[in-house]
């Protein structure tokens, strides 16, 4: 195999790796567009939407019911969410609502393993980890499977999500109310209806996530640490912009296996648990509203 | 009428500016500090010295630390187990490689150097804020933390990257019993304590409550914007180097890097903002309540698994624990968003007029 | 001595200023003076302006084109790029239109802020308490007490600026550009929102403090009686031009501010 044909299959990898964040980065992305919050719970949905269809699975739920079954846990998640953290902190600045989310986190994480327990879980969607044969074949390069099947899934999602906003009644409220929140409120827009209806949503995209990583790596507890990787994702990508969450993650997820497999042996590997960061950092301080994020003015 | 400030007046601006201007709290305070002296090391056992008071004191000097940084210059930062990190390595490479400076100079020297790293990470907050910083102090925490566990030299090269604190001799005098190491303790973290009060009601502590509260505000009145939070990260880390240089000598013994994870410096996030962002006091609340909070709640489970006869395990028990926590953060936020001290300063005020109602 | 008897030297030079966001042309070559101990008034319809001009005195926006000159010391300093951390060193003190208090603080805390160019201790002297940091702090909070006594805001000097009714809140905000000493003081719109009680109130502060501590004072109003009243010379701008400077007779009859106050297409 070439030097070249390597190159490419890190990249490829890396890239692949990428979407995988971007699917989390989503459901941040969703939430701050409709409601202003940060969500930092949001790795903790993943892990509690993975963890209940697996939990369900093992139980001998029928694959598709499990996967309703979670959609409606994690549609009443939204809303209990809505009532309880975010109407009482509905004047707070910023600041305070991302660190109630913190501490949504932990409840979650808490409630994830206090009702399912905390072992490790496999996942399998019937799709294999294995490199693709005739790609091996033909250019050498070892593809994974499963990375081509959870980008398929990931572009479905965005089209889906990208369709659901432009066309429909509903995703027009909600892009009113990423806006203006005033301005919706004026024109009749149920507020609280909506909010409700973007926690939900980021509930779904949070079990279509759960179930790409859980496949992936295991439905387990450290699966909670990949909403982290999706900040650096959300600070390229910018905030409010689901483009921006595509292609900040798979900047990330390249950039980080390329670092991680050309650099990492120079300073004794583990590059990835801090690369992603420190490009997020720079970026920050080079353009701090990302790549298609809106410019922030500071008036006095 | 035991808490009436009537016939204390204060003629000076000095006797205004006291950290303590009624005459019952310095009485209180005396004779708290007296009990935590005297009283507790005579009476205390084993267990409650070096299990609950120690490590209540070192995370009340950590979150007095992240409180300099977060709650009066308003910087989030969630590196703060990154900076405990370097102050407890650095103080063991000082006293392993120059043993004639002493504990305490390697303590403050440790300081030194996790302030110095707190700067290098605090530049970022010249030009971005808020959740950002956050996230950028997340790189500090991931970095700092594989620098820590590759690079051997922090570790004297231990293969396991697991160092051993050596025993604290201060002037011939061994601190190796859970009353000496506790008085040690109390001793830095009270100094530090009134150092920060101190500094947090002088013109620094102003200039990092303006820079919090409307920064653009400040620059235009004078205040250096750079100078300014720069110092809220130095201070801040030096305050957290300590802790963990404490953390490492006092209380752990045997230090690995994974001690100092994302997930303590979320718990001193928690302690402040529980105790009260802003206040040194709510700093020494906050500590208390998150590291009561377990021993209280296997208590009551313990007690709840005898008179009913069930059988809660033990991680049922840590993750519950793990809901109280977020479900108290939350509460606060919505609640009382200045946490326990103040709720602490209504109960006083309260009391200025017990026993009439208002 | 009267009011004009005590009207010094120039110190204040805007020479054509020019200052655009992209597009839009806030000011337009615009050219003034203000003499020392004077109160001096930048009046205008809405979108003027007149606050850019404020913010370009003391340094918060950089001109595209043209100077500040500020007479400091005898010594005439030109400045095209000067940011508002010099400005205030040099002696601009400043309110804002929108209240820019710090409203974690109390209103003493805030005053003291006033005062931050002018201590010295360094932290470390400040921790340790002991020495120069203490005496500082004492020294500086007699010079605020004077001031707040001067403001007559003693009895709220404990309460958290952000519980405080609006004209209080105004009125603490002067104070802390006060505390500062300043030589010139920008005023933007320091009566918006009052009711007339407080509007008297505070031009008698603005008047004091030109009296009392000679302060040079220029100030944004959109109240003509205020303007007329108060001030000793007056510039007038619209759509980012100057179109007329004088005394307030001398602008009272001037028929193109009459002209843009009535909004004639021009």
């Amino acid at each position: 195999m070439t030097n070249l044909s390597f190159f490419f299959e890190v990249l490829i990898g890396g890239l692949l790796a990428g979407v995988m964040y971007s699917l989390v980065a989503l459901g941040f992305v969703l939430i701050y567009k409709a409601s202003g919050v940060f969500n930092f719970a949001q790795g903790a949905m993943v892990f509690l939407a993975a963890l209940t269809f697996v939990s369900l699975l093992e139980r001998g739920v029928n694959f598709w019911l499990a996967l309703v079954i979670t959609l409606a846990v994690m549609v009443v998640l939204g809303i209990a969410i809505e009532k309880v953290v975010l109407r009482p902190l509905v004047n707070q600045p910023p600041i305070t609502l991302f660190m109630a989310t913190i501490g949504l986190t932990f409840v979650l994480e808490g409630l994830s393993q206090a009702v399912w327990g905390s072992q490790p879980h496999g996942l399998d969607l019937g799709i294999a980890d294995v490199p693709m044969q005739w790609l091996a074949d033909s250019t050498g390069m070892f593809i994974s499977q499963f990375d081509l099947f959870a980008s398929g899934i990931a572009a479905v999602l965005v089209a889906s999500l990208a369709l659901f906003f432009h066309y429909t009644r509903i995703g027009r409220a909600l892009r009113a109310v990423a806006d203006d929140h005033q301005a919706a409120l004026a024109v009749g827009i149920p507020l609280k209806n909506i909010w409700a209806i973007v926690w939900a949503v980021a509930g779904f995209v949070a079990l279509v996530a759960g179930l790409m990583w859980g496949a992936r790596n295991g439905v387990q507890f450290a699966l909670t640490f990949i909403a982290l990787k999706a900040l650096p994702v959300l600070i390229l990508g910018g905030f409010e912009s689901i483009l921006g969450a595509i292609v900040g993650g798979l900047i990330i997820g390249a950039s980080e296996k390329l670092a991680e497999v050309y650099f990492g042996p120079m300073v004794g590997g583990g590059i990835e648990s801090w690369f992603a960061y420190v490009i997020a950092l720079l970026f920050l301080l080079v353009r701090p509203q990302g790549l298609f994020g809106e410019k922030i003015i500071d008036r006095v | 009428m035991l808490y009436r400030e009537a016939g204390q007046f204060k003629s000076t601006y000095a006797e205004d500016q006291q950290i303590f201007p009624i005459r019952q709290d310095r009485i209180a305070v005396a004779l708290l500090l007296a009990i935590a002296f005297v009283v507790v090391p005579m009476v205390a056992n084993q267990y409650w010295l070096s299990a609950i008071l120690t490590p209540f004191l070192i995370f009340a000097l950590a979150a007095l630390g992240l409180n300099i940084l977060t709650g009066y210059a308003g910087q989030l930062s969630l590196g703060t187990a990154a900076f405990m990190a370097v102050g407890a390595f650095m103080a063991y490479n000082f006293v392993l490689r120059m043993p004639w400076l002493g504990i305490i100079p390697s303590f403050i020297l440790a300081g030194i150097c996790a302030a110095a790293v707190g700067i290098v990470f605090g530049l970022p907050s010249l030009r971005i804020k808020g959740f950002y910083l956050a996230v950028a102090t997340l790189a500090c925490q991931f970095f700092v933390l594989w620098a820590i566990q590759r690079i051997g030299w922090f570790t004297n090269n231990s293969p396991s990257g697991v160092i051993t604190a050596q025993t604290v001799e201060i002037l011939g005098y061994t601190f190796d019993t859970p009353q000496s190491k506790y008085l040690l303790t109390l001793g830095i973290v009270a100094v530090l304590a009134l150092l920060a009060k101190n500094l947090m009601r002088s013109e620094t502590g102003r200039a990092f409550m303006a820079v919090r509260d409307m920064d653009v505000a400040a620059s235009v009145i004078g205040i250096p914007m750079m100078k300014t939070k720069l110092l809220a990260f130095a201070i801040s880390s030096f305050y957290c180097g300590v802790a963990g240089a404490l953390y490492a000598y006092t209380y752990l013994g045997t230090v690995e890097p994974e001690a100092f994870t994302l997930d303590l410096s979320f718990r001193i996030l928690f302690m402040i903002i529980i105790g009260g962002v802003g206040s040194i006091l709510g700093s020494f609340l906050g500590a208390a309540f998150i590291t009561l909070l377990p021993i209280f709640l296997n208590v009551l489970f313990g007690a709840a698994s005898h008179t009913f006869g069930l059988d809660i395990s033990h991680a049922i028990v840590s993750n519950i624990e793990l809901m109280i926590f977020g479900g108290l953060i939350i509460f606060f936020l919505a609640v009382e968003p200045h946490g326990l001290a103040r709720l602490w300063q209504i109960a006083k005020e309260k009391l200025r007029l017990w026993p009439f109602p208002h | 001595m009267s009011r004009a008897a005590r009207i010094g030297e120039v110190v204040l030079a805007v020479d054509r200023v020019s200052l655009a966001f992209g597009g839009v042309k806030a000011l337009q070559e615009v050219s003034f003076d203000v003499r020392e101990h004077e109160v001096r008034a930048i009046i205008g319809p809405n979108g003027a302006g007149k606050s850019s001009m404020l913010n370009v005195i003391n340094g918060v926006y950089h001109p595209q084109q043209g100077t500040i000159r500020l007479r400091a010391n005898g010594a005439w300093r030109e400045f095209h790029d000067m940011d508002s951390h010099e400005a205030a060193s040099m002696g601009i003190a400043r309110t804002f239109q929108n209240i820019a208090l710090f409203k974690g603080m109390t209103v003493l805390d805030n005053v003291m802020t006033g005062r931050n160019l002018k201590m010295r201790a360094s932290f470390v002297e400040q921790a340790i308490w002991l020495g120069r940091a203490r005496r500082e702090e004492l020294e500086h909070r007699r010079a605020v007490e004077e001031i707040i006594d001067f403001m007559e805001i003693q009895h709220i000097r404990k309460t958290p600026v952000g519980k405080l009714p609006y004209g209080l809140q105004k009125r603490v905000e002067l104070a802390r550009a006060l505390a500062a000493e300043p030589r010139l003081l920008l005023l933007d719109e320091p009566m918006a929102g009052m009711n007339l009680e407080e509007k008297q109130d505070m031009c008698r502060f603005v008047l004091d403090v030109n009296d009392h501590y000679g302060t040079t004072i220029v100030l944004i109003e959109h109240d003509m009686g205020v303007v007329m009243d108060i001030s000793d010379r007056v510039v007038v701008l619209d759509y980012g031009r100057k179109i007329a400077d004088g005394t307030p007779e001398e602008i009272r009859g001037n028929q193109a501010v009459i002209d843009a106050y009535l909004g004639v297409a021009h």
